[in-house]
């Protein structure tokens, strides 16, 4: 892969029909607008692009839906070689054929230039449907794009489909996994939560990052959506509680941010800042040992979890200086 | 507190002042926004709400179309107006007819005179959001000063108005208050809750109640530190948010230890204590069982 780009980070490239909800999906995700606000976006006219330094280095990169892309003054080629993965937006309540033959062209041309690209499709706006017709339309959409695909030859390519929608948190569960696969580190962050998870009586943990409350990495049970909402929204809760009372003491502005509630069914939840803009959020269950003692060892594995991190992130930052000298 | 603590209070006002989006914000847990779905009120709704444990507030949102409200002067006068303890009369500053507004407001007054003499008024003068910063102080002090004559007039002398709107603190600020006169022991937990605060060197505590998050009362009034003045509001909203996601794992909230200098616990079934510490450096066991000890104070 070309070096030469500015970033070749996990950089996501955001695409899709006009009027999908692009732009709304950005603000929302990563800008904490609220879903209902998003009403009043302006039609996008420009990409835009936008850098998240956390661990990850992640970059959203947005094209306004009713340009075509394959004109010449366009440099795509460069871009689609640059970005790690194409997310393409369809708007499951509106007609969508158009997207999907739009889609296949995108794909044709993007796999051409760059066969390691990971390519998520997202069924958008799935709030406003029922339960049925999501099944229906998810499953209907796979087939034609299964179809198209192998008209033009491509059955080989790797597709993944997500449900959406901005008014809870599947847009949020969806960009957790598309992150995920562009984090060469992740079975290691994996298996350090394993093993932090199996000694602390955790149940199921997340490394959140703090701005935009995408998880990075989790333990390798299976995700709970209703976990990760409540893991979400007590990263919330402690920020804001923070900044509040944050004004007076100047100097401890180098601790760590740390805090713990305990829930009248003996669960406790758990949040511990990381490195980089990054929080570790746990639910544990003490049982029958006291919560006290409990949290000590939670406290004391944390500790060595974190210093792990550390080292991680420092061969990540190497790695890249490695591959400029090659 | 004696058991005998049915409280009824009449929200009224004319119709689209926003009666029911206040009540559906400060009770039901309504965003601002969600209030434009509210269609409009139909006769009377009741609401009942169990508020400090034994203290029952019957809410009575009367709708403000002119044909409800000729109704209630006319023939459910008694029915209305009987056994009031409070009444929040909501007046929309942007209103065309504010003659009219207050003949209304006279009209209700003359009825609670004649019904329940004992009734404290309280006036909201809401949607002040849509006023001209600059201008919303003079505005509220002519139409108070109106007011105030009106209802001294009709026999209740100490009117208390507030400016409000739905979109900042000042709703929170206005019903913190009306709900706290109704509360009896007031002075007791303003005087426990000093003596708490000197006791565990807090930098603030705040009482909350516990299913509506509205501000009891605090712990500095006068001391000139500079805290955000809406944090109050902004505390009742991060916490009624944590309250929700903590019901879907299907419990509610006991704890909540922040940086070893925010406390939040609950006090008792129907308070919970809000404590800021001077310094992160105490152990947390000893503040746990400080909160612990205290709580038979506030019963």
């Amino acid at each position: 892969m070309s070096v030469n780009d500015v970033n070749s980070k996990a950089t996501i490239l955001l695409m899709g029909l006009r009027r999908g909800g692009k732009s709304s999906i950005c603000k929302v995700v990563f800008h904490n607008m609220q879903p209902l606000d998003t009403l009043y976006l302006e039609s996008t006219s420009n990409p835009t692009m936008e850098h998240f330094s956390t661990l990850i280095d992640l970059a959203v990169m947005e094209l306004p839906g009713q340009l075509n892309y394959f004109e010449p003054n366009y440099d795509s080629e460069r871009l689609f070689k640059s970005v790690g993965a194409l997310v393409y937006v369809i708007d499951s309540q509106d007609e969508y054929m158009n997207a999907l033959t739009n889609f296949a062209i995108i794909v044709e041309y993007a796999y051409k230039v760059n066969p390691n690209i990971n390519i998520e499709v997202l069924i958008h706006k799935v709030d406003g449907l029922s339960e049925d017709f999501k099944v229906d339309t998810q499953r209907d959409i796979m087939q034609r794009t299964g179809e198209e695909l192998l008209e033009l030859g491509l059955d080989g390519v790797q597709v993944s489909f997500y449900l959406t929608s901005i008014f809870d948190h599947s847009i949020y569960e969806a960009f957790s996994r598309i992150v995920q696969k562009l984090i060469p580190e992740l079975p290691f962050l994996e298996n350090m939560l394993d093993n932090l998870v199996q000694h602390s009586k955790i149940e199921k943990c997340f490394l959140f990052d703090i701005n935009s409350k995408i998880y990075v990495s989790t333990d390798s049970s299976p995700v709970d959506i209703v976990m990760y909402e409540t893991c979400a929204e007590f990263v919330d809760v402690t920020i804001d509680l923070h900044d509040l009372y944050k004004g007076q003491a100047k100097n401890d502005t180098g601790r760590e941010l740390k805090s713990v509630s305990a829930l009248n069914n003996d669960v406790v939840i758990y949040l511990r800042q990381m490195i980089r803009g990054l929080a570790l959020v746990a639910l544990i269950r003490p049982d029958d040992t006291d919560v006290e003692s409990c949290l000590t060892v939670v406290d004391y594995n944390v500790d060595i979890f974190k210093s792990g991190l550390e080292q991680v992130w420092a061969h990540a930052r190497i790695t890249p200086a490695n591959s400029k000298t090659d | 507190m004696s058991s005998n603590n049915r409280k009824k209070l009449l929200l009224m006002g004319r119709s689209g002042s926003g009666k029911s989006s206040m009540r559906s914000i400060i009770f039901s847990n309504y965003s601002a926004f969600d209030t434009r779905r509210l269609g409009a009120t139909i006769d009377v709704e009741h609401s009942h709400l169990r508020f400090l444990g034994n203290m029952t507030l019957n809410l009575w949102d009367c709708g403000g179309q002119d044909v409800f409200m000729e109704n209630y002067f006319t023939q459910q006068k008694d029915h209305i107006f009987q056994m009031v303890q409070v009444l929040i009369h909501v007046f929309d500053v942007e209103s065309q007819e504010v003659i009219k507004d207050i003949e209304i407001f006279t009209r209700a007054l003359k009825q609670l005179k004649r019904y329940s003499p004992d009734a404290k008024i309280f006036v909201l003068l809401h949607k002040m959001d849509l006023v001209q910063l600059d201008k919303r102080n003079e505005l509220f002090q002519i139409m108070m000063s109106k007011l105030q004559e009106t209802s001294a007039a009709y026999g209740f002398p100490s009117l208390v108005g507030f400016p409000t709107s739905i979109w900042d603190e000042s709703l929170y600020k206005a019903w913190s208050q009306i709900i706290c006169s109704l509360i009896p022991n007031m002075a007791t937990y303003q005087a426990n809750l000093k003596k708490l605060k000197s006791v565990m060197d807090a930098r603030e505590i705040i009482l909350f109640e516990r299913t509506t998050f509205l501000v009891i009362c605090s712990s500095n009034t006068a001391s000139g530190e500079l805290l955000d003045p809406k944090r109050f509001e902004k505390i009742s909203n991060i916490m009624k948010n944590f309250k929700q996601s903590s019901m879907k794992l299907k419990s509610s909230f006991k704890t909540l230890v922040l940086d070893n200098t925010i406390y939040v616990s609950e006090f008792s079934a129907n308070m919970m204590c809000f404590i800021v510490l001077n310094k992160p450096d105490d152990p947390q066991d000893l503040v746990l069982e400080n909160i612990k000890k205290v709580r038979v104070y506030f019963q």
